[in-house]
């Protein structure tokens, strides 16, 4: 099947180009736990010199934090209900179990 | 309460339901409050809360572990969204990347892609990715070693590309790869 035979819905969304050099690699097998601020000040100082000489390893790393970013934000959205928090601080001045304390 | 809000969210990522991650929200409080003699001044409070919302969710709410299906996963290679969907610039009317990904995945796609992950990777997930805590935090709210936590994270990332990926395709945002994805990237 021909790709030009296929419809374009979205002409600007296309796969990321991808590097396989080793250094390449080994950058992209940290990715995940460089983007969660988990490596070592050393290995992350590594990466971030092949990030600045390499535009491919770079895009894909900007892509993830984006997506990272994205999931987070949309996640976080949700709206609390209003009278949540007056429900719970009424819970603390009632002696739920009767222990004579309060809660 | 200023961590309510969050505590709210987080339970909802939990529970996937209103009505339990109220009562998530308001058992966490109290508990936090009967135990407020164990917090250590001057550490986290919002992790010291989030440690209680998630054992009490753990052992309260927690779902049936559903059978999760390893093969599932065996075709979704590392960057496997990036593979597909890297290249997002418009640099016609200059949107990023993150604006763009932002505008063509919906939120209620995004909760459901994280809300239908097998539970052991959905835990780790939401911790690690919606709330930022560390893998060592994690870890001990989880009370599995910190490879675990990594590994469950690897693979509950990937299951919510191929998630959000299969969804661009069924809405039309992209289209599938032409041949195999191996041939269309060494092609370019």
């Amino acid at each position: 099947m021909s790709d030009q035979t296929q419809p374009t819905f979205n002409p600007q969304v296309e796969a990321g180009e991808l590097c396989d050099e080793p250094d390449c690699m080994a950058t992209i097998r940290e990715l995940d736990v460089f983007l969660d601020g988990e490596l070592s000040a050393d290995a992350q100082a590594q990466i971030r010199h092949h990030l600045d000489d390499c535009p491919d390893c770079n895009h894909a790393f900007d892509f993830h934090a984006e997506l990272k970013s994205v999931i987070q934000k949309k996640c976080l959205e949700e709206e609390m209900p209003a009278d949540l928090l007056s429900r719970i601080e009424q819970c603390f001045d009632t002696d739920f179990d009767g222990d004579g304390k309060i809660g | 309460m200023q961590y309510a809000p969050q505590l709210f969210a987080g339970a909802m990522r939990m529970t996937r339901n209103k009505a339990d991650a109220e009562d998530l929200v308001q058992e966490t409080y109290l508990k936090g409050f009967r135990s407020f003699h164990t917090f250590n001044e001057g550490t986290n409070l919002r992790a010291w809360l989030f440690r209680i919302l998630t054992n009490t969710y753990i052992n309260k709410y927690r779902a049936k572990q559903r059978r999760f299906d390893e093969s599932d996963l065996a075709d979704v290679e590392d960057l496997y969204l990036y593979r597909r969907m890297g290249t997002f610039e418009d640099p016609s009317i200059g949107r990023s990347a993150e604006e763009s990904l932002m505008k063509i995945l919906p939120d209620s796609e995004v909760k459901q892609a994280l809300d239908d992950l097998p539970e052991n990777f959905r835990m780790p997930v939401i911790l690690a990715d919606v709330e930022g805590f560390a893998y060592k935090e994690i870890a001990e709210m989880l009370d599995i070693p910190i490879g675990t936590v990594m590994s469950r994270l690897h693979r509950g990332r990937k299951a919510m590309q191929k998630a959000l990926y299969d969804y661009a395709i069924e809405n039309g945002i992209t289209r599938p790869p032409a041949d195999d994805l191996a041939d269309a990237t060494n092609e370019s």
